[in-house]
């Protein structure tokens, strides 16, 4: 199968950060002012040169993404239905080996969910499981899709790499899109953090959106784990990615998220800080990369980089999130994924929204004419 | 004077169409749209909950004035469209559509051969079809053929702002066109729509460029202005353009002598 291997396995890790790392002031200059910019622009406006221009690189990225979004921010909300898992991830609290106790939400249990979400105003939907295929397999998950499909506009995914034809058969019944993160795009790292399960399979992850794509799904979400390995190389990656994916599979949409480590039970310290300058750098350098891709922020972020941020390249966020299956209504206190950062309610993040004369889009897609 | 503009079976005054797209609010929003005073106004169905009487956009688009376009934004094909367009039909109890059809989420370009079967499907099932679609002049008489109501070529990419890209070829629609040249997509100033009217346009599409406006409102106005000027102008026949100076010693003076 061609896939992104091919593309991928042509680069090398170290030569390309040292690329990244040689880039001069006359690559960031040259980068501002084009026009359509290019991976190599990419890289200049990620590098170290490019500090100094971060005010400069915000305005033009606020100016990019009105002309296409206008003033406007999605809002999704994510609703975890199981945390069983069969997977180690060194940073993740669903971990196989994290005496925690487990649990996967019965229909009865995601209807009270969705109700709870729905009185919030929500229309689009992120459903999020571990890997455990017995019990939490395609069969849960398309289940999971039909129970809710008529209550919401838009129904995503955060699940286990699937074969194309269970992608497929998803689509057809109502799955407008899927997210699945690299989280790193460093071979030995990769291994270092997922020791065992399925997951541990780097090209079996690293081809899932070539399968999405030939599946036909409406939007692919990308993203790495930035503190896994240096942002900067793993942002390259994921930018290589997403314009093979653009060009390879030209009628799907793409979104970019930027999770940084949190805290979570049994937790794992960031080997590579990323603070909130760079993450400002690394959003408007997606921005201006690409004036169309969806950018996504979640409640990972705390309230003051949120409050920022919404105004210069962000088109969709969060609110509220609970990352524990059931942690809406039906067992409120069950083990977390992660600790969210920003804890404000729905209405004080739309409030914030209005604030910033910005407009929420609770609907943008219509799950009916499939 | 009585310049009326005529699709279907409805009147316009006012040769500026406006979309709901972008704005930072609703109340921005219905606050622009009337001081365009655009007549048809188009919506994506995505965007609005049909089932829904309180639906925020639809509510402050209830106006007398305002005649509602609804559009296929984000379907890929065909039978996609023409599902749509039954749903919005039956929900928003108008059989005007504003054919979309765009397989490519990127620059959003629009599909000519799904447009076609689409148009001409729908025209079947009683629709009033107004097709967004490239600049194209052999696909603009297809249309017709198949009736579609009015063409909408494009002037540059949607959401650009870069005027009328596609001139040359609009000119040529504009000439040959039987049914009202709508120019969607792509006028990101009042000077191109009133230069889009100056050409012969029947009326223009404008949505981003006033939405995204420091104030909507009064760039409604100006865009308003500009169409009525331009179409004006059009009326009055501009003087033609003189292409080259007269000399001061003639070359030909001896063929007078």
């Amino acid at each position: 199968m061609a896939s992104f291997k091919d593309t991928f396995d042509t680069y090398n890790w170290e030569q390309t950060l040292q690329g990244i790392f040689e880039k001069t002031e006359s690559d960031v200059l040259r980068a501002l002012g084009n026009s359509k910019r290019n991976l190599e622009d990419f890289k200049a406006l990620i590098s170290p040169a490019a500090k100094p221009y971060l005010e400069q690189m915000a305005q033009l990225s606020s100016v990019v993404t009105k002309k296409r979004f206008g003033n406007t921010i999605q809002m999704y909300a994510p609703l975890y239905l199981s945390n069983e898992c069969n997977n180690v991830c060194t940073y993740c609290g669903f971990s196989a080996t994290n005496k925690i106790p487990r649990r996967t939400l019965t229909n009865e249990e995601i209807l009270k969910e969705v109700s709870f979400l729905k009185s919030k105003g929500y229309d689009h939907i992120l459903l999020v499981t571990g890997e455990a295929n017995k019990t939490v397999g395609v069969d849960y998950i398309e289940n999971a899709i039909q129970l809710i499909r008529s209550q919401f506009a838009n129904i995503s995914i955060e699940v286990q790499p699937l074969s194309e034809n269970e992608y497929y058969r998803l689509t057809e019944s109502g799955l407008y899109a899927v997210l699945v993160y690299q989280e790193t795009y460093h071979q030995e790292a990769y291994k270092k953090h997922h020791p065992k399960g399925k997951k541990s399979n780097f090209y079996h992850r690293l081809e899932t959106p070539d399968r999405l794509g030939k599946a036909g799904i409406h939007k692919i979400g990308l993203g790495a784990l930035f503190g896994l390995e240096d942002w900067r190389a793993d942002s390259f990656f994921t930018a290589l990615h997403l314009k093979y994916l653009q060009k390879t599979y030209w009628k799907t949409k793409y979104s970019i998220s930027f999770p940084r480590l949190r805290p979570h039970s049994g937790g794992l310290e960031p080997k590579v800080e990323m603070t909130d300058a760079d993450l400002v750098q690394l959003i408007c350098a997606f921005r201006l990369l690409d004036e169309d891709v969806e950018l996504s922020i979640s409640t990972r972020e705390n309230e003051l980089f949120r409050d920022n941020i919404v105004r210069f390249g962000i088109t969709s966020m969060s609110a509220e999130s609970k990352t524990n299956p059931g942690g809406y209504v039906v067992e409120e206190q069950s083990l977390e994924q992660f600790e969210i950062s920003d804890e404000r309610s729905t209405e004080e993040i739309t409030q914030m929204l209005k604030a910033n004369a910005m407009e929420v889009v609770w609907k943008d897609w219509e799950n009916n004419w499939q | 004077m009585n310049d009326i503009l005529k699709i279907a079976d409805k009147e316009f005054h006012s040769r500026l169409f406006t979309g709901t797209g972008k704005f930072s609010s609703s109340a921005v929003m219905k606050q622009a749209l009337l001081a365009s005073e655009s007549e048809l106004i188009t919506v994506a169905l995505k965007r609005v909950d049909v089932k829904d009487e309180n639906d925020d956009i639809l509510v402050h688009l209830n106006h007398p004035r305002i005649n509602l376009l609804p559009n296929t934004s984000g379907v890929r094909n065909y039978k996609e469209a023409i599902f749509a367009a039954q749903l919005s039909r039956e929900a928003l109890e108008t059989n005007w559509i504003k054919l979309e059809i765009h397989p490519d989420p990127k620059y959003l370009l629009p599909d000519p051969i799904e447009t076609l079967k689409a148009a001409e499907e729908l025209v079947k099932l009683g629709f009033v079809v107004m097709p967004y679609i490239h600049a194209d002049p052999v696909l603009c008489k297809r249309l017709e053929e198949v009736g579609a109501q009015c063409v909408m070529p494009l002037g540059a990419p949607i959401g650009s702002n870069k005027g009328l890209k596609t001139q040359e070829f609009l000119e040529i629609i504009i000439d040959q066109s039987t049914v009202p040249v709508i120019v969607d997509a792509g006028i990101g100033a009042p000077s191109h729509a009133a230069y889009a009217m100056e050409l012969g346009a029947d009326a223009v599409l404008v949505n981003t460029a006033i939405a995204v406006s420091k104030n909507p409102v009064a760039m409604a106005n100006a865009f308003k202005l500009a169409i009525e000027a331009g179409r004006m102008a059009y009326n009055a026949k501009l003087a033609p353009i003189k292409h080259h100076a007269e000399a001061s010693s003639p070359l030909t003076s001896f063929l007078n002598a």
